[in-house]
């Protein structure tokens, strides 16, 4: 927003509560939707049923009648857990949500921070969540919350790599680490000499993808990944003993880092905020663009959710075996040959 | 406080210094775990106690006995029209199942055959209490493993199969229908064809969970080689049912025994399979939904017409003696012995139902398994929690 000029000159704490308005409400709209679309939705009508229709039209005002009833609920916390850690366990986990927000672009100006190496900080402040998913598997002093909470942390270090090497194949092709630069690499990119759609990495780095929408869905936890939150076998894992405000910090932290992690494959692979065929450097897309990457995000998140109302869970070792044996050595491929044709083409 | 005896508080505290002996015991090595009883993955309230080294199981011991109603106790003070009502409830997804064993046996000792009519409807309908019991089953067990769609798809199909059940004995869950020489009534009209059509959406139902479920990589790479009930293990604990038959055992008493039904006059296959795993049980009894739909179908095509009850005396007292009758139930082997001292109320009733015995093989069979597997093989193992503790 530094690089926004405006009609007026705001003061600096009008920038930064504009900035802190923005924020909160590029990380929150995303979960909500996301909800509402996917969770309330899709899910039901892919188990012939229609889900939530009380609360406003068509059940849209479900997840307001929900944080409602949230907001009033006793504020537990277990006798033996330790206080602190179990208090400060969402926060943690929201935090790594709201840092992986400040590097996404909504348009050619619209980022909060637009560093050099914006990809990989996105990356680096996504494994923040797992020590607030350990704070809180080992601060509510149960025996399931604990088991929940060691599988969580394998799981999530484990496919941190796949996530990583998946986009330096993205990397390589773009040839810059800058959010703003791969998204205009892929607009003014060519496939073979044809530029008429620019030249989104979904195309040639496939495989990439592939691997990055996997490894999204182990980050999240979400089935085929859901161990740490095995519903029938730890009841809810890490989270059991969370109740009331704290839980719903962390469901809506879950669905707000999918929409935030369907944002960053959509700016990686899908061309971002960047419409084909018209100019990227035009100022439309400052107000086209966020609502350009929000079907994007959509786009991105419905495959994720589907996956994640059909598929049976992976035992904790079959997990692994997939991260390790599979993943790792399909996106090591995926970088040498994105290297060698780079440098041939 | 309610005044309790020497007698039960001795066995209250015996059972605490029992909890307490293996918590003390389990404590040296590894972490003990409760899986139960209020927990999703059993089908109720089964307590098993897991003591765990990492994620491995080093001991398991089932304990059963909180969802105990006292049924053999209750039937000792009812008349025996008034036990298939109580008796509805043991197993009470395939409920109609459970009152045949009791029926037949009743009918054994006071020497009545119910009319062919009757007894071919009992047919249909026990095999149709098969059909809805299992097709819970096939849903269910993905819900243990995490696919939490086809459970939707089995409770919407089942309910056709329970409109059909109500159709005829006026209770979805509950028939209470049948009776010591037939059958309350008669079927209504139209119902033939109406369970005909229903039978072929059970038909696409199990293709569907064939596919959906059977043939996910991931369900098979969670179910295969996992939980592997060698025969002779299987059958010294006194499994029976789609459980024996997994492991390779051909026995089916509807085929092997004179049962009081009339499935040996029917044209229809026991399925087995070799392997005895998970994967093995889910299969079989997939395809004992199958089969049952054809049994079905060949019963409504074949009734004969006539009376559905015989001539049996208005108050029914059975004479002194004792009879014991198993029928192949949804779950496995139910049977009933019934002592009777020739009045209006049986003096015993033994019940010998089928999950007691499959759940009695967790010790065993859950020895230096994953956590996780030990859900897959409950849930492949199907009990009941009415069916185990009565």
């Amino acid at each position: 927003m530094s690089t926004l000029t405006l009609a007026a000159e705001l003061a600096y704490w009008q920038q930064t509560s504009i900035r802190a308005v923005v924020g909160l409400v590029a990380v929150l709209v995303p979960a909500g939707t996301l909800v509402y679309l996917f969770l309330f939705k899709m899910m039901s009508f892919m188990q012939s049923r229609l889900g939530p229709m009380e609360a406003g039209p068509y059940g849209s005002l479900q997840l307001l009648a929900e944080v409602g009833k949230f907001l009033q609920k006793e504020d537990i916390v277990p006798a033996k857990a330790d206080r602190v850690v179990f208090k400060a366990a969402p926060f943690v986990v929201l935090v790594s949500t709201f840092l992986l927000v400040l590097v996404i672009p909504g348009g050619p100006d619209l980022v909060f921070i637009d560093v050099d190496t914006g990809i990989f900080l996105a990356l680096a402040v996504s494994s923040i969540s797992v020590i607030g998913i350990l704070m809180a598997g080992w601060a509510s002093a149960s025996k399931y919350s604990l088991l929940g909470a060691l599988r969580a942390t394998g799981q999530l270090i484990a496919y941190e790599l796949p996530l990583v090497l998946a986009v330096m194949g993205v990397v390589i092709q773009a040839g810059t680490l800058n959010m703003q630069g791969i998204v205009m690499a892929q607009a003014q990119g060519e496939i073979f000499g044809f530029g008429g759609i620019g030249s989104p990495f979904i195309i040639t780095q496939f495989l990439g993808f592939a691997i990055f929408l996997v490894a999204v869905q182990a980050e999240l936890t979400q089935p085929p990944f859901d161990m740490p939150v095995a519903e029938s076998e730890l009841v809810t894992g890490y989270l059991t003993e969370y109740s009331g405000m704290r839980f719903l910090m962390f469901f809506i932290g879950e669905f707000a880092t999918a929409g935030i992690f369907s944002a960053l494959a959509a700016t990686l692979f899908l061309g971002g905020w960047y419409v084909p065929g018209l100019d990227p450097t035009d100022n439309l897309f400052n107000v086209i663009g966020p609502m350009v990457l929000m079907g994007k995000v959509i786009l991105v998140a419905f495959l994720i959710f589907w996956f994640r109302f059909t598929y049976p869970r992976f035992r904790e070792d079959q997990l692994q075996t997939l991260a390790w044996k599979v993943l790792i050595p399909l996106s090591l491929v995926n970088i040498v040959v994105t290297g060698v044709l780079k440098v041939v083409f | 406080m309610t005044a309790t005896t020497d007698a039960q508080q001795l066995a209250y505290i015996a059972g605490q210094a029992a909890d307490a002996r293996v918590n003390l015991e389990l404590e040296t090595e590894g972490m003990t775990l409760n899986i139960g009883p209020q927990h999703p993955a059993t089908h109720g309230t089964l307590r098993i106690i897991v003591r765990l080294d990492g994620e491995r199981v080093i001991a398991a011991e089932p304990v059963m006995g909180y969802m105990h109603r006292g049924y053999e106790k209750l039937v000792e003070v009812r008349t025996y029209p008034q036990v298939t009502t109580l008796v509805n409830r043991i197993d009470w997804l395939g409920s109609f199942a459970n009152e045949v064993p009791f029926i037949l046996a009743a009918e054994r000792l006071m020497e009545v055959e119910a009319p062919p009519r009757a007894q071919w409807i009992r047919t249909a309908l026990f095999e149709l209490s098969r059909i809805a019991n299992v097709v819970l089953f096939l849903g269910d067990m993905g819900v243990q493993l995490g696919a939490i769609t086809p459970v939707f798809f089995a409770f919407r199909d089942r309910e056709f199969v329970l409109n059909q059940i109500e159709a005829v004995t006026g209770g979805r869950f509950h028939p209470n229908f049948d009776r010591i020489g037939g059958l309350k009534d008669d079927l209504p009209k139209g119902w033939i064809v109406e369970t005909l059509g229903v039978l072929d959406r059970i038909r696409t139902f199990c293709d569907e969970m064939e596919d959906l479920v059977a043939g996910n990589e991931i369900f098979q790479a969670r179910t295969r080689g996992i939980g592997v009930i060698p025969a002779d293990v299987g059958l010294s604990y006194g499994m029976s049912g789609a459980n024996i038959r997994a492991s390779g055992v051909d026995w089916d008493l509807r085929r092997d025994s004179e049962m009081g039904l009339v499935h040996r006059e029917l044209d229809w296959k026991v399925w087995t399979h070799p392997d005895g795993d998970s994967f093995a049980r889910y299969w079989v009894r997939l395809q004992e939904v199958r089969e049952a739909c054809t049994i079905v179908e060949q019963c409504l095509e074949g009734i004969p017409s006539g009376p559905v009850m015989a001539k049996v005396p208005r108050i029914i007292k059975v004479p002194a003696g004792e009879a014991y009758v198993e029928t192949e139930n949804p779950l496995g082997v139910m049977g009933y012995y019934i002592v009777s001292k020739g009045e209006l109320v049986p003096y015993r009733v033994k019940i010998r139902s089928a999950s007691f015995n499959n759940v009695s093989i967790t010790p065993w069979l859950l020895e230096g398994v994953y956590v996780p597997d030990v859900i897959s093989i409950l849930a492949s193992l199907y009990f009941i929690l009415g069916d185990i503790d009565r």
